[in-house]
């Protein structure tokens, strides 16, 4: 048996910050093999983020275990887990943070560069992602010359510059039009094939159906976890009834 | 079938064959390939009630063969057709009803009824995506279709989350 790229064992969030404590994530089994793409769903307020965020170790765990690669995670100090970060996770933020003073193929060289690759390795790396999601033109631009479409797709392109064990991508084809989004969904189904492992929070059920299992959360909890059957297609009528 | 062959009658009038050809070239991958005896059948039908004329044209060599025109009680129907507001799909359909009567029967629980509801329109959803992927982009009329048959499946899904939320 493989082993798996991430675990969680009864992983807990409270926020106690406020004047009652929120439990958002309340006790989350999770173990995820090498290669699955994972979609997690749930109603806004379900603890989605929270999850990836605490996965992804840019938010502390209350209790419970993560491990990554066979590592234990939830332990580690802030900069140990920048520095598994670099190497093994990429991240696709809801709202992109991408680095403002930065250019487009600098903002997506500069991960590889810090997960060990060599400028040319980063640079065709750079080359390949940008050019998957029609991007090569506005290499040289700023974030903020950005369309807010555009930055998420670089954003998006930099979590994937690192080749990391897994992607977590918190909403990311949330502000795409429809020709942007098939982009992207080009490049997932593509780098998932390729076997990269992927955890991604979506209401886009077009995102969601390039998975092969869903979570699905609801206060906190897991209340589905299944595969996501794969069929056979014939052409567009004979799938889509004319009424 | 009936009102797409009237409507393809009003363009121009057309034999059979003709009109299989015009169904194919006008959805492309979009229709399921029409059988010819059937548009036969369902000519035969329109004759019958007077919505399209059917004329012999004499062929030298060859069986004379029918051209079919639209009449004017014909083009009246396509009209009515054309203008009245088209029903959406319905909401009240059988998951709706497996989703009310289920605690009724004691047979399942609710929340095991939507997650299998869900993974199947993800699964459905699957499907549509392969299918996009591999329709030519230049073939729009399969590409609306989709992507139309792609949004019905976003709203299924999200008020499939809704009846989630409502249950716990
Ligand atoms: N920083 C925070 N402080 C306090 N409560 C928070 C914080 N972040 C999220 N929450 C609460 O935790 C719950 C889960 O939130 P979140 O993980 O963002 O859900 P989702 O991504 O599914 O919408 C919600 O009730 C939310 O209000
Ligand atoms: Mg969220």
């Amino acid at each position: 048996m493989t082993h798996a790229v991430l675990k969680t064992v009864n992983l807990v969030k409270v926020y106690s910050g406020g004047a009652v404590p929120v439990h958002a994530v309340r006790g989350v089994d999770l173990v995820v093999e090498p290669g699955e793409f994972i979609a997690v769903m749930g109603p806004s307020g379900s603890g989605k983020s929270t999850l990836v965020h605490m996965l992804g170790g840019l938010d502390a765990r209350t209790s419970g275990e993560i491990w990554v690669d066979g590592k234990r995670a939830d332990t580690l100090s802030e900069s140990a887990w920048a520095l598994l970060r670099r190497k093994k996770i990429g991240f696709v933020f809801q709202f992109f943070n991408l680095v403002a003073n930065m250019t487009v193929t600098d903002n997506v060289e500069l991960p590889a560069l810090l997960g060990g690759a060599s400028p040319r390795v980063a640079r065709e790396r750079r080359e390949h992602l940008l050019g998957a999601l029609n991007l090569t033109d506005r290499a040289d631009a700023s974030p903020a010359q950005l369309s807010g479409g555009e930055q998420q797709r670089v954003a998006l392109a930099r979590a994937l510059a690192n080749e990391p064990s897994v992607l977590l991508a918190d909403e990311p084809t949330g502000n795409l039009d429809s020709r942007n989004t098939r982009d992207v969904l080009r490049l997932l189904s593509k780098v998932h094939k390729d076997g990269q492992t992927i955890i991604m929070v979506t209401h886009d059920a077009r995102v969601a159906g390039l998975a092969d299992r869903v979570i699905c959360l609801l206060d906190g909890e897991i209340v589905d976890d299944g595969r996501i059957a794969r069929r056979r297609t014939g052409t567009a009528g004979a799938v889509i009834d004319l009424r | 079938m009936r009102l797409h062959l009237l409507a393809l009658l009003a363009k121009e009038p057309a034999h059979g064959y003709e009109l299989k050809q015009a169904l194919e070239q006008t959805f492309g991958s979009a229709y399921p390939s029409p059988n010819i005896g059937q548009i036969y059948v369902t000519l035969g039908r329109l004759e019958k009630d007077g919505l399209i004329r059917a004329v012999d044209v004499e062929q030298s060599n060859r069986p004379n063969k029918k051209v079919y025109y639209l009449t004017a009680k014909g083009r009246d129907v396509l009209t009515l057709w054309v203008d009245e507001p088209t029903e959406g799909p319905r909401v009240r359909d059988e998951f709706f009803m497996k989703l009310v009567l289920a605690p009724l029967t004691g047979i399942a629980d609710r929340m095991a009824l939507i997650n299998r509801q869900r993974r199947h329109y993800l699964s459905l959803m699957g499907d549509l995506n392969a299918l996009l992927d591999e329709t030519e982009p230049d073939d729009r009329v399969a590409t609306l279709l989709i992507e139309g048959a792609m949004l019905h499946l976003q709203a299924d899904l999200e008020w499939l989350e809704r009846c989630q939320e409502d249950l716990a």
